[in-house]
This record gives structure tokens, sequence and C-alpha cells, in this order.
């Protein structure tokens, strides 16, 4: 098997220019910024087009056009720039349009932002998190698929980690099964017909094609969400069966965990670890049934407790929770700091354990 | 024996049905209708996609028979960028007001402008927000009463009125860039052919391509509707002028 | 009678009374009537004279005129 030694940009971008992505708009942000010079550098000879738009605003919404033209369309940025693009990924999941977002983030704090979204109305954004290359090669091919099989927005939370950590990969394009027709997409050969076509969030339609307006169409797409709850969440645990400690992360951090987990086994400690792999649905009862019997969960993110809310959320016995995390940045607040070492993060388990019950 | 021949259907054919609930003596139908009638006239109906910012002029897409996307304020010329990229081959028209573009999407018009984006902008011009009830814009002009300046626009206080058109005929990725009105017959006809001049030179991969159409709005300029037309003379066509403020040559 | 050269249909019942047509018709053949309609509003009623140049129909909002020539 031949191995291609790729930055994990590039990688994300080779991942979206096979799952067919043929649209890209963006604006330059570290960590993000490599996403887009390959994207840049690639998408055209594919076909396809890449914008280095003049704002995050912009990049947004041009994406969420090409989206409506039924292209697979993506665009991304990170933390700040995220939040700029916020009424546009709402109002793609109030028009149902699919749309890929790589968040590229600087850190962990960028959770709440994901998952609560900062956009207007009953709307709800699956994220995914991936923990290190390989699995944001497989996230992002996977995305494409979810956002058009669910007809919404979706996001990658990747990381500074992963977008500048070059790693030998051998890419597999994937195939996640049929997907149904875009007949929603328009290209103006409705016009003039009687029965042109409109995508609206109010779904007001037009005289000969009546919409439901904006109350049940909203509620629909709340209805969408709810079951894609129940449906789409994803997980990784491991050695949780006999664990008297779990350590909860996301992302890269999953990935110091695992070492620090294996260490303290060797010492005969009985810890596991659960990562959500989907922020967003938040794998709440495979939570609660991994940590059941646990004494001590211990939550571990770079921020000052934002997925510490979605533990509260479900685990079973909230007591047994600790927060363990904290914002962590290095110097130029651009990337993760300190805490994000294996042996700090060492050090905070072993002080957890030792306070009493 | 005497022969008739229809010379103006009441209602357009691309619109599915006449029906608005705009204000009596309201400038955006009147506008309106001159694209629509350009569109049949070129044919392109079945290539066409319309993308509508926010305000009273979004009924106008509502009832036209034009495949749609609504948009959000102000963002019409970047979501059409977008669509325009995956098809190149359509016609793609953004509709929007003085609120939704001059204030809320300046930076997306001039933006689009600068790359030269084959798209067609229209700006129906009122000086006002209308669908909010009657507020100032960037583009509400000197001595204009609204309910966010009810002595009238002062400039010691509120500034001057932005005048976007100008703007985009210095963007040299904007290849075609007009202001028309429609006031009067006479004032719709000639904004016709620059609507029509616009679309014609979006199809021929010229650039950027923009229209802007001064429209009435008496209720939020608080005059009676029989006196719309002479107000906007007065008002909006006294600040802002009439014209092709940039074409290439024919 | 010799001058006439157009008509119109009128879709009074959508007039919204704006007016905008009285002083938009080049031979000043349009009126407002003294009824209303169902909308409350008066509306346009045709007087001779009309040369079906359309200009009611450019300047109505309410898409009320259909123009016929005579030729």
């Amino acid at each position: 098997m031949t191995r291609t030694l790729l930055q994990g940009s590039e990688a994300v971008a080779d991942a979206a220019i096979a799952s067919g992505c043929r649209f890209f708009a963006g604006y330059p942000m570290l960590p993000f910024t490599e996403l887009l010079e390959h994207m840049a550098r690639k998408l055209p000879a594919a076909g396809g087009v890449c914008i280095n738009a003049d704002t995050e605003i912009e990049a947004v919404n041009m994406a969420l056009g090409a989206a409506a033209t039924g292209a697979r369309a993506a665009t991304g940025s990170c933390g700040q720039g995220i939040a700029l693009m916020q009424e546009a990924i709402a109002e793609a999941a109030l028009n149902e349009l699919p749309l890929v977002v790589f968040n590229m983030a600087r850190g962990q704090q960028d959770y709440f932002q994901a998952t609560r979204g900062g956009g207007w109305g009953d709307y709800r954004t699956i994220t995914y998190a991936p923990k290190d290359v390989p699995e944001a090669i497989e996230h992002t091919q996977l995305l494409f698929h979810l956002a058009d099989l669910h007809r919404a927005p979706v996001m990658m939370y990747g990381d500074y980690v992963i977008a500048h950590t070059h790693v030998g990969v051998s890419p597999i394009a994937a195939d996640f099964g049929p997907l149904p027709d875009k007949d929603w997409a328009l290209d103006g050969s409705a016009g003039g017909t009687g029965r042109a076509r409109q995508i609206w969030t109010w779904a007001r339609g037009k005289p000969n094609t009546p919409g439901v307006g904006p109350d049940q169409h909203w509620k629909d797409v709340a209805a969408k969400f709810a079951a894609l709850e129940e449906t789409a969440a994803r997980h990784e645990q491991r050695l949780v069966e006999d664990a008297d400690t779990v350590i909860v992360s996301f992302g890269t951090t999953a990935t110091v965990v695992d070492y620090v987990v294996d260490e303290l086994r060797a010492d005969g400690l009985r810890v596991g670890s659960f990562r959500p792999v989907t922020l967003w649905p938040f794998p709440g009862v495979a939570l609660a049934a991994a940590t059941r019997a646990a004494t001590r969960i211990l939550v571990y993110e770079l921020n000052a407790g934002q997925m510490l809310d979605d533990v509260r959320i479900h685990a079973t016995d909230r007591n047994a929770i600790r927060f363990i995390g904290g914002v962590s940045q290095d110097s130029s607040g651009m990337r993760q700091g300190d805490l994000l070492d294996a042996g700090a993060l060492r050090a905070r388990v072993l002080s957890a354990l030792k306070e009493g019950p | 024996m005497t022969e008739m021949r229809l010379i103006a259907s009441a209602s357009p054919s691309l619109l599915q049905s006449p029906d608005h609930e705009l204000c009596p003596g309201c400038g955006h139908p009147v506008a309106w209708r001159q694209v629509l009638e350009v569109l049949e006239e070129l044919g392109v109906a079945d290539r066409t996609v319309i993308v509508v910012g926010h305000g009273c002029y979004t009924q106008m897409m509502r009832l036209s028979d034009l495949d749609s996307l609504q948009c959000l304020h102000g963002r019409g010329p970047a979501v059409a960028t977008g669509v325009k990229r995956m098809l190149p081959d359509a016609v793609v028209i953004t509709l929007s007001g003085d609120g939704d573009m001059v204030s809320e999407g300046l930076a997306e018009v001039l933006h689009t402008a600068g790359r030269g984006e084959r798209v067609t902008s229209l700006l129906f011009n009122n000086g006002v927000f209308g669908d909010t009830g009657g507020h100032m814009t960037a583009a509400t002009v000197v001595g204009q009463r609204t309910k966010t300046s009810l002595s009238g626009r002062d400039p010691d206080e509120h500034g001057y009125p932005i005048d976007v058109s100008r703007l985009l005929a210095t963007i040299d990725g904007a290849a075609y860039v007009a202001r028309g009105a429609v006031n009067t017959a006479g004032m719709a006809a000639r904004t016709k052919k620059m609507v029509r001049r616009a679309i014609e030179l979006q199809m021929a991969g010229a650039g950027f391509t923009f229209v802007e159409v001064l429209t009435m709005c008496p209720t939020g300029w608080f005059v009676a509707t029989p006196a719309g037309p002479e107000y906007l003379e007065e008002s909006m066509m006294a600040t802002y002028g009439i014209g092709e403020l940039k074409a290439p040559p024919r | 009678m010799s001058g006439v050269r157009g008509t119109v249909v009128m879709a009074s019942e959508r007039c919204k009374g704006c007016d905008l047509c009285i002083p938009a018709c080049p031979p000043h053949v349009l009126e407002m009537s003294t009824e209303t309609n169902g909308l409350g509003f008066h509306f346009p009623v045709l007087h001779d004279g009309c040369t079906g140049c359309a200009a009611c129909a450019d300047v109505c909002p309410d898409f009320v005129f259909e123009v016929w020539r005579y030729s």
C-alpha cells in the first residue's frame, strides 16, 4: 500500500475534491488558511471553482448559492470567522440546503458555537470532530454524503493540529450508499412552466405551488433535527467496561487521552475513555451507559467547560463529574497550549482521583 | 372590418398571479413588470435564476414564474456568485431594495462588481426601508422624512445618502451601470431598455451589470399616492440623476 | 369615429385607486369612477379617444390594464 505524506489540510482538500466538491469559498484565517490554499490550487483542475472571498459572510453565502444549484459546495474558517457565518449556516438549515463547513479551529473553544449554533431558529448542525488526519479524511467524505442525505449544513470540527500535521495516508474513496435526487435544485429550467421552483426559509411557495408556510416549515425542520438527534450520534469508547474512572474528551485531545489511559492502566488504574465523534448529536445515551458504573467522570477539554454541559445533561451520576480541562492556548492565541500534553493530563487525572468522594 | 391586436397583457406571462399586497401607488411592481417583459422578450425565462433579498419586493419573487432563491438581507450578490459560478449559462439576477443593498449589503455588491461576476443586480431604490414601515436607509435623500428622521434627513445629524451606482461605476469589474425610474411611462420605457442591455451584457460575459430603478413609496414618504411620481422626481431624481453611468461602446 | 385607435380591458376589481394612470394617459381619456370596487377603491373609467399606447399599463402597479389596438 503506497502512502503519501500529506499535510492534514491537503488531505482534507483532496478528500473534499474526491467527494465531488465543486465549489469552495473561504477567507484566509489561521489555521484554516492552508485548506483554502490547497483548494485554490487543486479545485479548478478538478472542474470546480474556488473563490478567495472578501469576507467570511460572503464566502458562506456564495457556498449557499452554489449549493442551491445542487452542486456539492463547502466553505470554512475558524472560530471568529465561523462566528460571522452563523447567520448563513442557519439559513442553509432552514432552506434545507446541503453545505459542508470546515472549522479548522484554533483550539477547543468553539464547541458551544458548533453545537448550540449562533444563527436564528430551531436548527442543529451535525458536527463531526475527528481526532486525527485519517479520521478527518473519513469525516470529510462522510460529511458531503450526510449534507446531501439530510439536506442540511454540516460541520467538521478540525483544528490546528489536524490542519498542520503531516501524516502518511492512503485515502480510500468511500461509498456511503445512494442519495435522493436533488429535484429541489435551481437551474432556471422550471421558469415559465407555471411550476417554477423556489427556495425560501418562509416556505410560502408560489401561487401555483403553495408552500406550507413558515410555521409548518419551521416545525418540519425542527422535527427533522429532533429525529436526527436519536439516530445520528457517533462515539468511540475504550476500556469502559470495568472502569471506575472515565475520561471524556473530543477531537485531537482524545489522542492524548488514549496515551494516558494506557499509561495509567499499566500502573493498575481502572481508567477508560469516551469521546463523542459527533459533537451534535451528542451521544448522550452511549455516554450514560459507558459511565454508569464510574465513580469519576473526568471532562478534559481545552476551554472553560463547554462539552462539560453536555456531559452534565447526560451522565447518570452528575456528582461523579469533575472538570480537568481549561482554556489553554499558546502565546500566539492561535493554537492549543500546554494543557495538550500527556504529562499535564496525567497529573490532572491523578490529582482528581486523590480527592475524596 | 377592424381587427384588434393585443398590445399589452394586463399581467406579464411570467407572473403566476398579479395579486400582491403592496400599497396603492407602489413603484416596485411597475419596475418588476419591465424586468419580466425583458425576460419574456429575450426568451430566457427557462434559464433564469433570481436571487431576492428582504423587502416589499420579495412579494414579486413569490408571484413570479421563475426559479427563485430568497436570500439573507443584503447577501444577494454573494449568493448569486455561487449560483452563477455553478450555472455559467444561466441568467442570474439579484433583486434588492435600498435597505437591503445600500445599507445591509453594500460590501456584497461592491465586491461582486469588483470580481466582475457575470450577474445582473437590480436595485429598486425608494429611499426608505418600506417593509418595516418607512425608516431611513443609506440611500434616503436629504430632507426626506421617515420614522427615524422625523424632521427630514439632516446632514449634520444623519449624514448624506450613498450613491451606490456612482460607486459601482468606478469599479473596473462593472461592465454596465445605469439608473432609471418608473414614475412615468416614458421613464419606465427607458428603464426597460437599461434592464435589457444589462441582461444582454451578462449573457455576453461582459462582467457585472447593474440597474438601479427609482421607485415610488408614497406610504414611506408620507405623500398621497397620486403625488408619488412628482415627489420622486423632486427628491430622488434630483439627488441621483438618471442615465447610464457606465456602458461599453455599442 | 376617426382617431380612435385603441381600447383597454380593465380588471377593475384589482385596482387600488392610486390614480397614477390618470395623468399618465397622453390623450387624457381615463377618469376615476364615482363608484368603488370590492376593495373599496375608485377605479379608472375609459372615455373615447384611447390610442392603445399602453402608457396606463406601464405605470399601473396592480396590473389592471389589458391594452388593444384597432388596425
